[in-house]
């Protein structure tokens, strides 16, 4: 190629620089190890705010330390509520598969240097920790943090501090913190758009790119279409809550004694704009994981992925219904029953692709030689949880079902198997599947195997049970259940769960010390040590500035050649020409 | 839309710098497909295709934006007991909405001539635009300043919180259309050819003229 004469001499040169290397870098991949730790900061967060609340739910009583006046009032296990909802869902759901992993590894697995616009991606990330900090920032304004859950309903997100303390300059801060967040995630999702279409190497047609790949670009397309409405939700509360408006927030509202001088707006006007933007929030948190599932169950059965391209079409059915189904999250809002039937058929048919994928996970697995390392544990379970907190998503879809179970602990447990510990455990697979390729170490095994039993064992002993609590009327965002007959027997299995949550969470212990040791302790790992074949496994770990040390690869086949009958190696990486596999036979 | 085929390499009057990286002799053209690109960076060298496509989607994004609240002011006006006035528009937006349409064919016009290797045209068609910008701006900065006049504010009843989020949100938007005109004409671009500068800004000028004229149908028809 007359190319590569060109690009041998034009050497990209590392910034020398600590603050341009590590700090304000252009480098996609620094800037995807930062995403990744200011996640790794919010998960750390977002567990202790989930282990306070589950420890209040058992003893509603105790004096806690960190607590201000000892006892914990309701409006402050809200705010912990609202928090632990907030942080996890965007600042680790959403920041850690799509800006940390995808940021890595997009542009390295379709054979490019960098994103499509560099500086834009910094921007992005930068955008993003401004964002956090904001919504830190809301614990320690006065008035504290905002009370109003994660979707941030109105009126109560929507009137100041009348409304309760945390509404006042923590609710504000917390729209800052989102709107800052759509904007640095529609930037992200641009760049992530154009990056795929426009920087694949030769050879490297849409059905020869890595399944993760298809995640990450078909969240990216989410994200695009779904940010700018949060965003127009969020510049409008914050003119209701500053400027007088009444966007949503309706006449004749009296709040502790108070007229609220305020008239005509819609409340459910914020829901819709919230759902139109949540749900497809929701496959943005759990797309990429499906992509890193197919890939890490592939690699280690040694298998082709079973149904590649209805596995990536799957995953485009799924992203394009998302946005059709939002309305399942306001069966009880009055909507017309036509609307609510309309939402609960689409909502159930996105259980079509959703079983094609489970199938096509279950037939790459079929007769394969499976190895099972941390990797492939973690995405073994997060085919079981997204299985099992998928199928009660079915008994929600239904209006009828939902009209018990709405708000209770069943969908509690529902959206956290589905969403939240089946998309933690990609992030998981993720962690141990890459490390060797972005530190140039393994990490431990034995930890690792350690840390996937206490959590995947964990996570079932706190969310199974909680669906039982929610069938038995277990109302969720309840700071305190002990006083009534109905919910106070349940207690026992609130404890339960609380037991279980204390040792998942202090299990994770073993992976932050297993991450940080590995770093500078853990074995050598070399280019390949997982024999894979996608792209990002020919270049050197941790890779060279520009990703392939000047040589850009070529693609001759697709993403998962294992196992090829004839030859001798069970692995063609996919940029071997085919001169170069016929060596192999 | 006018000139949006994608002629990347078109230089006149740029710096020599094709794509900003290193030689421009590696173009990324050598066999078809399109997809055979080769580059040694990508801060250094992205293919010139890769703004277009990505104007494209920050549109997209951009419409949604616009969509979300324009369906917000659907439902608000018909809730019951909405409070909402009907909003007489103010006149003077007539004449900025006739400035943004005819920025659009100067606009048009400067491409046509930077297409034909006319540099004196293009500048000239091109400044010709930005002022037309910049007297769209300031004209609807002139309304607001009449609606406030005649005590209009954002808080005053509904229809005008709307008109005045509608107005501020296309206003930046705009705005950050007469910088990139403003940039283009004054300074070098470094990673975009010229060509694919002129092509991107056309893009976006073209699409707020063409939002701009929905809203202003939307706030006339649908008040």
């Amino acid at each position: 190629m007359s190319s590569h004469a060109h690009t041998g001499h034009a050497v990209v040169v590392e910034p020398s620089g600590f603050i341009r290397k590590y700090i304000f870098s252009i480098d996609h991949k620094v800037i995807g190890i930062q995403y990744f730790l200011l996640a790794l900061t919010a998960v750390c967060v977002g567990i202790v705010l989930s282990l306070l609340m589950r420890f209040h739910l058992v003893y509603p009583g105790a004096h806690l330390p960190l607590v201000s006046g000892g006892i914990m009032t309701p409006e402050q296990y809200l705010a912990l509520v609202t928090m632990h909802g907030t942080i996890m869902v965007f600042f680790v759901l959403t920041t850690a598969p799509q800006g940390g992993f995808g940021n890595y590894f997009l542009p390295i697995q379709i054979g490019a240097p960098d994103m499509a616009f560099p500086r834009l991606n910094m921007l992005s990330f930068w955008v993003t920790f401004l964002a956090f900090v904001a919504i830190i920032a809301a614990f320690v304004v006065p008035g504290g943090a905002p009370i109003s859950g994660w979707t941030g309903y109105t009126p109560l997100s929507g009137m100041g501090e009348v409304t309760g303390p945390g509404e006042g300059m923590g609710q504000t801060l917390w729209i800052v913190s989102i709107s800052l967040f759509c904007l640095a995630s529609l930037l992200g999702a641009l760049n992530f758009i154009a990056t795929t279409i426009d920087l694949r190497a030769p050879g490297m047609t849409l059905f020869r790119m890595p399944l993760t790949v298809w995640g990450w670009f078909v969240t990216a397309i989410l994200g695009l279409l779904a940010f700018g409405v949060l965003l127009a939700g969020g510049i409008l509360l914050l003119l209701d809550r500053s400027a007088g408006t009444s966007f949503f927030l309706p006449a004749g509202l009296v709040v502790n004694d108070q007229l609220q001088p305020h008239s005509g707006g819609s409340p459910l006007l914020w829901q819709h704009l919230f759902w139109f933007f949540g749900h497809p929030e929701v496959y943005i948190a759990i797309l990429p994981g499906m992509g890193v599932a197919s890939h890490v169950l592939s690699t280690f059965s040694r298998k082709p992925v079973f149904g590649y391209r209805a596995m990536a079409m799957a995953l485009c059915a799924i992203g394009f219904l998302g946005f059709m189904v939002w309305g399942h999250h306001m069966f009880l809002s009055g909507m017309s029953p036509y609307s609510g039937f309309a939402f609960s058929v689409l909502t159930m048919s996105i259980g079509v692709p959703s079983a094609i994928k489970t199938f096509n996970w279950i037939g790459t697995l079929w007769g394969g030689k499976i190895q099972f390392k941390s990797p492939m544990l973690f995405a073994l379970g997060f085919v079981s949880l997204f299985v099992s907190g998928g199928l009660s998503g079915l008994f929600l879809a239904q209006p009828a079902v939902d009209n018990m179970l709405h708000a209770t602990y069943y969908v509690v447990a529902h959206f956290h198997l589905v969403m939240g510990v089946a998309a933690i455990f990609g992030i998981f697979s993720a962690t141990y599947f890459w490390f060797p390729k972005m530190f140039g170490r393994m990490m431990s095994e034995p930890l690792a195997k350690i840390h996937f039993w206490f959590t995947f064992v964990g996570a079932y002993c706190i969310f199974m049970p909680m669906h039982f609590v929610g069938l038995a009327g277990g109302i969720r965002r309840y700071a305190d259940a002990t006083g009534t007959t109905y919910a106070g027997v349940l207690q026992p299995v609130h404890m339960f769960m609380t037991y279980a949550a204390f040792i998942t969470g202090a299990a994770q212990l073993i992976f932050l010390f297993n991450f940080f040791w590995s770093l500078k302790h853990g074995a050598i790992a070399g280019k390949n040590p997982w024999n894979a074949t996608t792209l990002e496994w020919i270049t050197d770990s941790p890779p060279p500035i520009d990703n392939f040390g000047g040589d850009y690869p070529s693609v001759y086949r697709g993403p998962y050649e294992f196992s090829v009958p004839g030859y001798r190696q069970d692995f063609i990486p996919q940029n071997l020409t085919p001169e170069q596999a016929a060596l192999l036979k | 839309m006018p000139g949006s085929t994608v002629t990347d390499e078109v230089e006149l009057i740029g710096t020599g710098r094709g794509g900003g990286g290193g030689s421009s002799g590696d173009s990324g053209n050598s066999g078809g497909g399109g997809d055979d690109w080769k580059g040694p960076s990508g801060s250094a060298r992205v293919p010139q295709r890769a703004y277009v496509t990505g104007m494209t989607i920050a549109l997209a994004g951009i419409l949604m934006f616009f969509m979300a609240l324009v369906s917000a002011y659907i439902v608000r006006k018909d809730m019951p007991n909405s409070a909402w006035v009907p909003f007489n528009v103010p006149r003077i937006l007539w004449l900025n909405t006739l400035i943004l349409i005819a920025s659009s064919f100067t606009l048009a016009r400067s491409r046509s001539r930077f297409l034909a290797n006319d540099s004196a045209g293009f500048r000239h068609w091109w400044g010709v635009t930005t002022i037309l910008g910049i007297f769209f701006l300031a004209g609807q900065v002139i309304a607001w300043r009449q609606l406030a006049a005649a005590g209009v504010f954002l808080s005053t009843n509904p229809a005008s919180s709307f008109f005045y989020v509608f107005t501020a949100a296309h206003g930046l938007h705009l705005l950050g259309g007469v910088l990139a005109l403003l940039f283009i004409a004054f300074r070098p671009t470094h990673r975009l050819t010229k060509g694919t500068a002129t092509e991107v800004v056309s893009m976006y000028w073209h699409f707020m003229d063409g939002l701009w004229v929905f809203l202003f149908l939307l706030l006339l028809l649908g008040r």
